[in-house]
């Protein structure tokens, strides 16, 4: 245990060598004491770095200037008071925080371990419940994110056809209310498949045909329209107390959104209805066949989430790189999209690659990356906040050595949050300073 | 009492049952000859062998003469067969006709259950519940007519029965479809042996797999071999000696899939056995390597039915291989007549046995000759089976068993009269012996007076009765009786019921009218109805069809367009030689002959190359997957702790689209690797990804066999105790038992190893030699440095602790794959000499991955260890250059360094360094032009080639996308017109694909793709 600390003072110093323009404080560095960090108060400066705002403008050899949390100024040259903090960019890139808009973070550590995972409860219906307290701000992956550039996420309940209520978290917490960045933010339903499930033994034959998927899919989605039917005549009037119709009221107000997991056209036109019918804001979360019937999204003003760029093609005739040429068919149609990473094996934190993959068929870098900045923000509700270095929003940004979305690129010197200046350091940095030690490599 | 009578009524009906010379006589004794003269018929004594106006006698079950001689003997029943045909009766190879129906385990695979790891038959018999030889089916057999019946009236009349189950089936009975005692039925009662690689009712864990099932086959015969010296210290094994009994039988295996034939055939190559194949229908699709297998197969016709795709949201999701398929299952018989490959047809898997001619005549607008057809109907299983001596074609001596129809059996209209089955003659349409269809007229005599009508007759259910009106009657005629009722809906009160008997031309009856009176009435043939042309012939193909294509996917290659190794030069691009050489700028490398050529700035044009611009874009080797699960037909054979007998190599699938996706991510060579069930699984399979090939074809020639070894959580199936509580049943439970396993499982080599040593110095006269074991002898390989380990493994202890074992017992680890706190024992493995190949960053999804971190690469590599990144993943396989990349983030790696970590140090891990993994002169040409620097994100891979000959091209893809679309579209227009044109249709079918992983799999691949995981550690299906 002893080494194990020393090892960790060294890195200390190092970090604090890095940071050499004072800013704050690093804080400890064992796994147990990397300390969130308090708020920001004054005024730091990065200057002569090249912005990359979210929107798709770039801003070369630029200045922010941020206060009390809050961006102040942007622009080419910041006049400041002498003695402000101040940070040369040189040929480094500021990119606002990147957003992870459908994850599990915090709700599962280990995924092969039950007694691990609090992110989905029994039964269909399941409105009432909300994902942010159970979020774990002590997770172990949560800090393997930020030094990729992650720094909020949308931390999402799961199964049922009702999930219950999501919340987007800022990823430098003590505690979930802490961590909260927008409390019940979402809804989330599951769409039925809406088709035919495997047969068993290959259809033997005299095998009896199973029901119509369809109409059994359809006769779900009936009975969850028959529940936001009831909370809608909720609103007018009731006696007793329904938890899951208070749940869901701040979607007729659209202070919240539905959130509709949906990967098949049929999925999707399906969730069309709960805009058409009950006038919900719908976000189509997968979306693997989205690139079908794009216009039709745009049209009805349903944004997609695409849950994960990095898998195989649906089926085996589609083209062999259509999930990472899927956002470029989006764009094109006007479709409001953002790329996520819910990979369970990486755990989250190839966001930047999965944009980059994008890129590479057909969006371009500022696309990309607006998909996991401030699309992903307009698409959770939060863009107000955060999503892009824009003057009054949250001081949230990363500055990186080269390109972002790329790993030759990803190299981060500093993140921060609400203009804290949050540590990059994770149990992983930690392991791998305490092998370096026993080998003796530097 | 009644039922007795009942049942006697029947059979006398049947024709009589034989007198049996053992059994008391009953009642008073009725002897009769059976003896019978079939004159003035076509005869077709074969199906190339026709006699007109000829005559068949038949005497008691056999056939006494065939001939042109048209008197009859006497004595004999003479049948005036004047315009009727007579041919063999047809025999079926692969029924279960009065058999037991096997009993199924009822539910699913359970993975969570507790395993069962022996045998449950009771007995002297072998180890393993799926090997049951000593089963034999005509000690089962009872006839059964109410299954015979639906046979007889298809024109069967002898099968051969087995009993549809396990591995090894045990022996089949020859047997005709005469309703008779068991006695004279059973024509040969042990016919044949039978084999398949579905395990069936078996309880028991192994196998669970189909390469286990191929190695447990392998297994059983040297053990059989084995057996025949008598070891004293197996005593005795009853399915051993019934093995050894039924090898000089016709041995008949039912495989069931093209690629199945094949592994079928090579076991049988292995032993010396020629199977008859059951195939599966999809033979077309391979047709040139079926035929290598030298075998006669047995075909069935269960061919797709059309599905429902009028709605684009269903179709979506079927593929284009299952509509392909639909067009095209129908060649296959026909591929086999063309091909010369000879067959048997079976009515077995048919959804409905009705369906059988429909289903035969579809073949035959498809290609398929008649003669052909009659030949795999008759002869081609008669003499396969070695009874052509007692059925198939119609000699004197042979047994009686013959159809009689009204022409050809394979046209439409043809009517089957008549089923004859040793000597007994079945009815099938007697009733349309004599054609009295036609234009009767009628006369009903009533109080009122005498009515006459014209009854047109057409069908035994569809006649028109004349009168004044028309009026459509029910109708019902069946050769002895007739009914007509009329009910015209304009004069209800003309209604009129008649009932006759039948006596040739001339019918009679009474009947009662709308007031109730009784009448009587008569009709006389009067003339024919006007004919109408067969219309069998005009359901032809229409419009052209899909060619096949290699593999049977999309974006396959037909004979036309395969892909060719071509002398390539690639002009000034920059070239990443994973060489000490590093990256060279503006260089030109020349591919010829397979190989690498040549490498230098200007190099001199090379006549008949194809020069690529590399311009801006950079060259490097194919990429090298050390740990992958692609293309192959299963992964786990988890039955076992130790299952080092089995061989991924024996169940390669080279219809994976996966090999084409990976093609199109650089990958040029893959290590298909057994799964991580268990601590010694099985020999793996190195294969370059050469799109189109076979299974052989797909195989890296020349290499280094290796096996795959695991350790931790999975071989402790600690999976099996998440929901449940600890239901693990299997040793190990604990990395304390994963160590014990491989100290015992090398122990037990050492000593194996000793004995046939022993055994061949001494060389002693009469000596026994000891008993070859699969498992055993590829862990001596290991120990004598001919085989080599790639071993699962994740924390520290584990790979410290396999490692001491491994030094102790004299073998080495290799390879450690995944080894993600490889970091914390580097300078250990670099002691040990292993090599390292991981993932860049996965961890945390499972306890035994929550110390991984994504700078494992870079230390390991920095402590010297060879170090490579894998996939263990089908979509991951296509970006593993960007994997390697991410040790340029963690950790600093250099990218020359990072990018020789899925190129050169794989090919060094796995002993192939001076085949390929680099750009360098004499290496094969497996190269990759990418549109970007290969590290970037932002690289795609532009050509990849493998051997010189360029499996993807960009440009060509784009090509093929397209006709994939017009394909799709073609055979889905088709579909759609056959339903509309009223033909049953099924729903759609999405076509969800099995993906085989090695067990950590925590990401979707798509909402069609089933994680084989689990089904990978289940039961093996033929389906």
């Amino acid at each position: 245990m002893a080494l194990f600390q020393t090892t960790n003072y060294n890195n200390m110093k190092r970090l604090i060598i890095i940071i050499a323009a004072g800013l704050l404080a690093a804080p400890g560095f064992a796994q147990e004491n990397v300390y969130p960090v308090a708020p920001q108060k004054g005024m730091f400066l990065i200057e002569d770095v090249t912005v990359h705002v979210g929107n798709g403008q770039v801003l070369e050899h630029s200045a922010v200037l941020v206060e009390n949390g809050k961006i102040r100024q942007v622009g080419g040259r910041i006049a400041v008071p002498a003695g402000t903090n101040t940070i040369q960019g040189g040929s480094r890139h500021l990119y606002p925080g990147l957003i992870l808009s459908n994850s599990n973070l915090g709700l599962v550590e280990v995924n092969s371990v039950r007694a691990s995972s609090d992110v989905q409860e029994i039964g269909d219906n399941n409105a009432s419940v909300h994902a942010l307290v159970a979020y774990n701000t002590d997770s172990k992956v949560i800090n393997t994110l930020r030094p990729n550039g992650i720094l909020l996420a949308h931390v999402v309940p799961q199964g049922g056809w009702i999930s219950g209520n999501s919340s987007v978290v800022q990823l430098d917490a003590w505690n979930w209310e802490d961590a909260a960045y927008k409390t019940d933010n979402g809804i989330f339903i599951t769409m039925p498949a809406l088709i035919a499930r495997p047969r068993r033994g290959g259809g033997a034959p005299g095998a009896a045909p199973e029901a119509d998927p369809v109409k059994q899919g359809l006769g779900q989605v009936d009975a969850m329209k028959q529940f936001f039917r009831g909370a809608k005549a909720y609103t007018a009037a009731h006696e007793e107390t329904n938890l899951g119709f208070e749940s869901v009221q701040g979607l007729f107000n659209k202070s919240k959104k539905l959130f509709v997991r949906a990967n098949t056209v049929r999925q999707m036109l399906v969730a069309l209805d709960f805009v058409r019918e009950f006038g919900f804001d719908v976000v189509v979360v997968g979306g693997a066949d989205a690139w079908q019937i794009a216009d039709l999204l745009k049209q009805n003003n349903v944004a997609v989430i695409l849950n994960q760029m990095h898998s195989l093609p649906t089926l085996d005739d589609d083209d062999v790189d259509q999930p990472y040429k899927t956002p470029a068919q989006l764009q094109k149609a006007g479709v409001l999209f953002a790329i996520n990473d819910e990979d369970g094996q990486t755990r989250g934190r190839n966001l930047p690659f999965n944009a980059g993959t994008a890129v590479a068929y057909g969006l371009t870098k500022e696309e990309a990356l607006s998909a996991i900045t401030l699309n992903a923000a307009r698409i959770l509700g939060i863009a107000q906040q955060t999503g892009s270095i824009e003057v009054g929003k949250d001081a949230n940004f990363v500055l990186c050595t080269g390109d972002i979305l790329d790993m030759r690129g990803n190299v981060l010197t500093h993140a921060f949050i609400q203009g804290r200046e949050v540590p990059l350091v994770s149990k992983q940095t930690q392991l791998y300073e305490r092998y370096k030690a026993k080998y003796g490599l530097e | 009492m009644r039922k007795r009578t009942l049942l006697a009524a029947l059979l006398a009906a049947a024709g009589g049952i034989h007198a049996q010379e053992t059994f008391p006589v009953a009642g008073i004794a009725d002897p009769r000859p059976e003896h019978y003269a079939l004159t003035h018929a076509t005869i077709y004594k074969d199906a190339t062998t026709v006699l007109t106006d000829a005559m068949l006698v038949v005497k008691d079950g056999r056939i006494v003469s065939v001939g042109t001689a048209n008197t009859p003997p006497a004595g004999a029943v003479v049948i005036d067969c004047k315009g009727k045909f007579l041919y063999p009766s047809f025999i079926d190879l692969f029924s279960d006709y009065g058999l037991p129906t096997v009993q199924r385990p009822a539910g699913n695979f359970d993975f969570f259950a507790r395993a069962q790891y022996s045998s449950n038959t009771k007995g002297a018999y072998g180890w393993n519940q799926a090997v049951h030889p000593e089963q034999e089916a005509y000690r089962q057999f009872a006839v059964n007519d109410a299954a015979a019946k639906p046979l007889r009236d298809l024109g069967f009349g002898a099968v051969l029965t087995h009993s549809k189950d396990g591995i090894a089936r045990g022996t089949g009975a020859f047997v005709s479809l005469k309703t008779d005692k068991e006695h004279s039925v059973l024509l040969r009662e042990r016919a044949s042996a039978h084999y398949s690689f579905s395990k069936g009712s078996s309880t028991q864990a192994y196998p669970s797999s189909l390469m286990g099932s191929i190695a447990l086959l392998r297994q059983t015969y040297l053990d059989a071999q084995w057996y025949r010296s008598k070891p004293a210290k197996e005593g005795v094994n009853l399915s051993l000696q019934a093995w050894n009994d039924q090898q000089a039988l016709p041995q008949i295996f039912d495989a069931g899939d093209k690629w199945n034939d094949i592994r079928a055939d090579r076991v049988g190559d292995e032993f010396g056995v020629q199977y008859i194949i059951k195939g599966g229908g999809n033979e077309y699709q391979r047709i040139r390597e079926i035929a290598t297998t030298k075998a006669t197969y047995i075909l069935t016709l269960n061919f797709p039915q059309a599905q429902d795709v009028e709605d684009p949201n269903d179709a979506r999701f079927v593929s284009l291989a299952d509509l392909k398929h639909w067009e095209l299952a129908a060649t296959n018989p026909a591929a086999f007549e063309k091909a010369g490959i000879p067959f048997c047809l079976s009515a077995a898997d048919l959804r409905d046995p009705k369906g059988f001619w429909t289903a035969l005549r579809t073949a035959l607008n498809y290609g398929l000759s008649e003669t052909a057809a009659l030949n795999a109907l008759t002869k081609t299983p008669a003499q396969a089976l070695g009874v052509y001596d007692q059925v198939g074609s119609l000699e004197a001596g042979k047994w009686a068993n013959f159809i009689v129809t009204s022409g050809s059996p394979f046209a439409e209209r043809t009517v089957l009269y008549q089923n004859w089955v040793q000597g007994t003659k079945y009815s099938v349409r007697d009733d349309a012996w004599t054609d009295r269809r036609g234009n009767y007229r009628v006369l009903v005599n009533s109080a009122s007076g005498q009515q006459e009508y014209t009854l047109q007759f057409r069908e035994n259910n569809s006649a028109s009765l004349i009168g004044r009106d028309t009026t459509t009657s029910r109708f019902y005629y069946d050769g002895r009786q007739v009914r007509i009722n009329v009910a015209p809906e304009r004069q209800p009160g003309s209604t009129l019921s008649l009932s006759g008997i039948v006596n040739e031309d001339n019918w009679s009856g009474t009947g009662v009218d709308a007031q109730g009176n009784r009448i009587t009435w008569s009709a006389t043939y009067q003339s024919p109805l006007p004919t109408r042309a067969d219309s069998a012939r005009s359901k032809r193909p229409q419009g052209r069809l899909g060619a096949v294509t290699y593999p049977f996917l999309p974006f396959g290659w037909t004979d036309s367009t395969k892909p060719k190794q071509e002398i390539l030069l690639i002009r000034n691009t920059t070239v990443w030689t994973s060489e000490d050489a590093g990256v060279l700028t503006n260089t030109d490398v020349l591919l010829a002959g397979g190989k690498i050529a040549g490498i230098g700035k200007n190099l001199p044009a090379v006549p008949g190359a194809r020069v690529i611009d590399g311009s801006g874009k950079h060259l490097t080797a194919g990429i090298i997957d050390e740990h992958s699960h692609i293309a192959t037909a299963s992964i786990n054979e988890g039955g076992q702790s130790v299952t080092s007998e089995v061989r991924i190599g024996d169940n390669m699938q080279p219809d994976d689209i996966n090999i084409y996706r990976q093609l199109s991510g650089g990958v040029t060579t893959s290590h298909i690797l057994h799964g991580s069930a268990n601590t010694i699984g099985g020999q793996t399979q190195l294969i370059k990804l050469r799109w189109g090939a076979d299974d052989e074809g797909l195989k890296f020639a020349g290499a280094d066999p290796f096996i795959k070894f695991a350790l931790g959580e999975n071989v402790k199936r600690s999976v099996a105790t998440v929901n449940t509580g600890s239901n693990n049943n299997r040793y190990p439970d604990t990395r304390m038992g994963v160590e014990q396993v491989l100290t015992d499982a090398f122990t037990r080599a050492r000593a194996y190893e000793r004995a046939w040593k022993v055994f061949n110095t001494a060389k002693k006269k009469g000596a026994v030699p000891p008993r070859r074991d699969l498992e055993l002898e590829a862990l001596v390989e290991i120990l004598n440095n001919q085989r080599f380990i790639t071993c699962h493994s994740y924390v520290q202890s584990e790979i410290n602790a396999s490692m001491k074992v491994a030094e102790r017992l004299g073998y080495k680890y290799n390879t450690f794959t995944h080894i993600l706190e490889g970091y914390k024992v580097a300078d250990k493995m670099k002691a040990h000499g292993a090599n390292a190949s991981t993932f860049s960053d996965w961890w945390n999804y499972k306890v035994e991955v929550i110390d991984a971190i994504p700078y494992n690469a870079s230390l390991m590599q920095r402590m010297g260890l060879n170090v490579a990144i894998n996939s263990d993943d089908a979509e991951m396989a296509r970006r593993l250059n960007q994997e390697a990349a991410k040790s340029v983030k963690y950790g600093g790696m250099s990218e020359p360094d990072a990018l020789k970590m899925v190129t050169i140090n794989p090919a060094k891990m796995l002993h192939i360094d001076r085949q390929t993994g680099s750009i360098r002169i004499g290496k094969d040409a497996d190269v990759v032009l990418w549109s970007d620097n290969p590290l970037s994100i932002y690289a795609r891979a532009l050509y990849t080639i493998v051997d010189g000959t360029i499996y993807f091209d960009r440009e060509q893809d784009a090509v093929q996308r397209r006709a994939v679309t017009e394909e799709r579209a073609r055979i889905i227009r088709k579909m759609n017109s056959e339903k509309r044109s009223g033909a049953p249709v099924q729903p759609a079918q999405p076509s969800y694909y099995h993906l085989l992983s090695c067990g950590d799999h925590n990401h979707s691949h798509g909402i069609l793709a089933i994680d084989d995981q689990v089904g990978a550690d289940g039961a093996v299906s033929n389906d």
